[in-house]
Formats: C-alpha cells, structure tokens, sequence
C-alpha cells in the first residue's frame, strides 16, 4: 500500500508545531500502525531528519500509552482497539491519513504526538484507593463476600487502562467516562463502600482542578474507549456524587 | 473553573441544574400545548379564557416566577457550560469526526438552546408582554373585558415569514430535546437496562410531538387565513 500521511510535529511544549505531510510506500496491510510509523521513523532517521515522538509500551493493548488521533477518532476508525492493536488493514490504497496528538488543556503536548497525562495520575491520588491497615495483620481478601453481579461491573470498570481516548473524543475534553470508572470499581465493592463520598467529591474535584471539560452526554467516549467502558459508570458516578453532596 | 462542593460549583452540580431546570420546562411545555390547542380549533372564546386564566389566577403566577427563573438559569448555566467545555480544548483537532460517535443533535446542544433562547425573546415580546403592558383591544367574555388574546395571535401567524420563524424555532426545540430530555435522566444518575430504553423512547416521541403539534398551531392559522 501506498499512503499519504499528515502528521503533527512539535518540536516542545512551547513550540507552535505544524503539520507535516509524509509518503510513505510498501506498506504491509499486515502491520499495525505503530509499526507503519516505525518504518517512517526509520526512513527519517536515515535521511539525517528527526523521528516522530510518539508514546507507546506494550504494544497489546494493555497498557494504554499508544495515543494517537488518526482520520479525526482517536486510535482511528477500529472500534474496541488501542492504536497498536489497529491494523493497515483497515486503510485502502492511496489513502490520506491525519494523525495529531490528543488534544486537550489538561493534557498538553510535549513533543511530536506524546502528550502528558500525569492529569490522570492525580485523580487518581485524589481517591483512587482505599485505606487499609499493612502492617501484619491484613484480612484475607476473599473473607468478605461480594455478589457476583457486583464483582462483574467492577471488573468491567477496572477494565480502564488510562489511556485518555475518551477525553481526547470528547468534543469538550471531559474525563468524566475515566474518572466514573475508578470511582465505580471501588465504589461497587464492599472494602471501597467505606470512603465512597469522600473518594467521589475529592476525585471530581481534581479532575474539575485539571481543567477537564463537562460532560453533554453524548456517547462518544463510549464509542471509542478501547476498553468498552459504559456510560452507566458515568451515570453511576453522577448518583455517588448527588447523594454524597446532599449528605457530607 | 470552580470547584465547589455540595450542590455548586463543581462541574457536577452545574449539570444538574442544567438537567432539572430542562425536564422542568419540558414539563411546561406540556402546559403550554394543551391550552393552545383551542387556537386549532379557533375557538376564540376557550383561548382567551384560558390566556386570562393564565395571567391572573394565583398559582400560576406562582408557578411564572419558578418558569422565568428556570429559564435564566438554564440559559446562564448553558453558557458557562459550554464556555468551560471550549475552554478544555484550546487548540482544536485540524479533522475531528464528531459524527463518527455522536448524534448531531448532542454535538450542537448549545447552537439549538441559542436558537431557542432568540425564539423565546421574539415570542416573550409579542405576546407575553403585550398580554402584560401592550395595548391589546378587549372582549367582552362572562361580562368582563378580557384582552382579546386570540385575534392578536391570528393575525401575527397569517404573516409567512412570522409563521415560518415559529416552524423553524419548533425543529430546532425539537433537536434540543431530541438529546436533551433523555440525557437529563443520565445527568441525574439514572441508567438501567430495562428503564434507560424506555426514557430514549419517551424521549424521542417527546421531541417529534411537543414541537410538532406547537408547530402545526401556526401552520393551521395560516392556513385558515389564506382560505378566509
Ligand atoms: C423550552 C426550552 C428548553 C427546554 C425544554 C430545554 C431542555 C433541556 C434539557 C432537558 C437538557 C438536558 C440536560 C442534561 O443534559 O442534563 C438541556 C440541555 C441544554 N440546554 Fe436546554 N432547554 C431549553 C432551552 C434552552 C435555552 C434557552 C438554552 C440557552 C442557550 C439552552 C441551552 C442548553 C445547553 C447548552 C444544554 C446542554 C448542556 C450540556 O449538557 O452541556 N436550552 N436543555
Ligand atoms: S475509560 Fe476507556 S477511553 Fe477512557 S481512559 Fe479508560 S480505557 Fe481509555
Ligand atoms: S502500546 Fe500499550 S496499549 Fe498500545
């Protein structure tokens, strides 16, 4: 295959950056497409030009850190797949394809592609634990029980790997569907049901400190989380939230 | 942006202003409706009683006061809403494929709720307040002077243009509710598997028939006026 790709370079955080337009050729519709921009990479290096930053680690789909917003949808028009799990396949011949970083005030560039979502991180730290005691004589975890159907939507919940599509898909920047789905998989269990108020007013509250934006509804996080987290979670999230405001 | 706790501030809180103030002008809408219909089926005098009715008996006046407030706070509310969202995204995507993943209808909530805002000032302004402060002429009704509501208004719509701004106004209303009415149950927190179907369906049919039936009164007057 022959493509035409269109690529966002910035060299820093405070450079302008610009979009950058490369052919590429002899592309296996077998390759995924961190594999493409390998090749590219290595066309550039050879040329004596900078490569193409860009973030990635397990190259699975499991450990979230592949962002790419390719053809206006983030990790491209597959759905239920991180960018390394999509394949040229999916392109045709001849193709024009965009590629930009997530594009979101809380998450600012830091060169090419690569964004910083340390955001996330801090919500995290915000409420996304649960206070035990360490120190000798911890309880057997399977001694509480759960019922199942609990246990399953936390599952699911704990199923987010943090890569940030959905904020980046979202037409105004809201982590609403990733912070609903770490508040949802402590909040559903009985170990998490202890600081629940607090976790979701503390979480919430970072995540507005962040600069995230609000949620309208529209499904689209949904849509393209790689991970098939559902808006009950975020729904879920708006009931914790309502009664703890009513009641701390 | 604010990070308030408890029930302002955050941006939690603000939508579910934004959700309760919605679903409580959806409910007035239903109100409103149900005494224009007589304007269909131009009977004068049921029209004007109720447009007295509505103007001077008690709890309704109540009610008005909650109806105004809802709505300025509904449309202030919106606004920074939807400031803070843009705000989120300060340098936007070159392509950005909204409709890969999203109905148009929940992309533009803020375009239709400014249309529907610029709807309201022309309609609050031609028959609010005439019926209000205006010099409307007077009908006889019971033996009391009652401003004569209903020919003001049928003379307004046997105006095209006046008739055609009201049919545009209602699609866009329309769309607004076409996302908005079922999302305000997601904003409130309710989402179930059995339940959540229903609401979309509830909510569709509201769109289509609320807008559609406000739509058809001008249409009807006109359309009598071109036959009279
Ligand atoms: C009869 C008039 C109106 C009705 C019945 C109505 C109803 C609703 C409902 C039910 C929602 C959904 C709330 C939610 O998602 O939780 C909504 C959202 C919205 N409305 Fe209205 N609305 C009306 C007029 C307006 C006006 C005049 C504006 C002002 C510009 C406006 C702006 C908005 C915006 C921006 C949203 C989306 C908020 C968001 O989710 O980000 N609406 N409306
Ligand atoms: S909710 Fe989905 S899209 Fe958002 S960070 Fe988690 S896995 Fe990624
Ligand atoms: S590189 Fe780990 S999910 Fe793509």
């Amino acid at each position: 295959m022959n493509l035409t790709l269109q690529i966002w370079r910035q060299n820093g955080p405070q450079d302008a950056g610009r979009t950058v337009t490369y052919p590429v050729s002899n592309v296996s519709p077998d390759m995924s497409f961190l594999e493409m921009i390998d090749e590219l990479n290595i066309d550039l290096i050879k040329k004596g030009e900078e490569p193409i930053a860009f973030d990635h680690d397990c190259r699975e789909g499991i450990c979230g850190m592949c962002s790419m917003f390719i053809n206006g949808e983030a990790h491209g028009p597959d759905r239920g797949v991180t960018t390394c799990q999509l394949h040229m396949r999916t392109f045709k011949d001849g193709d024009t394809i965009t590629v930009e970083p997530w594009r979101a005030k809380a998450f600012p560039v830091i060169k090419d592609l690569m964004v910083d979502r340390s955001a996330f991180d801090r919500v995290i730290q915000a409420g996304g634990y649960i206070s035990v005691n360490t120190s000798g004589n911890t309880l057997d975890a399977n001694a509480i029980l759960v019922p199942k159907a609990d246990a399953d939507a936390a599952f699911d919940a704990a199923t987010c790997i943090g890569c940030g599509a959905c904020v980046a898909t979202c037409k105004n920047a809201s982590a609403m569907l990733f912070v609903s789905a770490k508040v949802s998989q402590l909040a559903l269990l009985p170990q998490g049901k202890v600081e629940a108020a607090e976790r979701v007013q503390n979480m919430v509250r970072q995540m507005d400190l962040e600069g995230f934006g609000n949620c309208t509804n529209t499904g689209a996080c949904e849509v393209e989380c790689p991970k098939g987290i559902s808006l009950e979670n975020i729904a879920r999230m708006n009931r914790e939230f309502l009664s703890a405001s009513l009641t701390h | 942006m604010a990070t308030g706790k408890g029930l302002f501030g955050s941006s939690l809180a603000r939508k579910y202003w934004m959700a309760l103030t919605g679903l409580f002008l959806c409910s007035f809408l239903v109100i409103h409706l149900l005494g224009n219909l007589p304007l269909m089926t131009g009977d004068h005098e049921a029209f004007n009683i109720y447009a007295r009715f509505m103007t001077t008996f008690p709890v309704i006046k109540a009610v008005s006061y909650l109806l105004y407030a809802s709505i300025l706070l509904h449309t202030v509310d919106g606004l920074m809403l939807t400031r803070q969202n843009s705000a989120a995204r300060p340098v936007k995507y070159a392509n950005y494929n909204g409709a890969a993943n999203a109905s148009w209808a929940s992309r533009n909530m803020a375009l239709l709720g400014t249309f529907t805002l610029v709807f309201l000032i022309v309609h609050l302004k031609s028959f609010w307040f005439e019926m209000h402060f205006g010099n409307v002429p007077t009908v006889l009704i019971e033996g009391e002077e009652v401003k004569d509501l209903y020919t003001l208004t049928v003379t307004s719509f046997a105006q095209w243009w006046y008739t055609a701004f009201y049919v545009f106004a209602m699609a866009m209303l329309g769309f607004h509710l076409w996302h908005g009415f079922s999302s305000a149950f997601q904003t409130l927190g309710i989402n179930h598997p059995t339940y959540t179907p229903i609401i979309k369906g509830i909510g569709a049919f509201f769109a289509l028939v609320i807008p559609g039936v406000f739509a058809l009164i001008p249409i009807v007057i006109y359309l009598n006026s071109l036959a009279a």
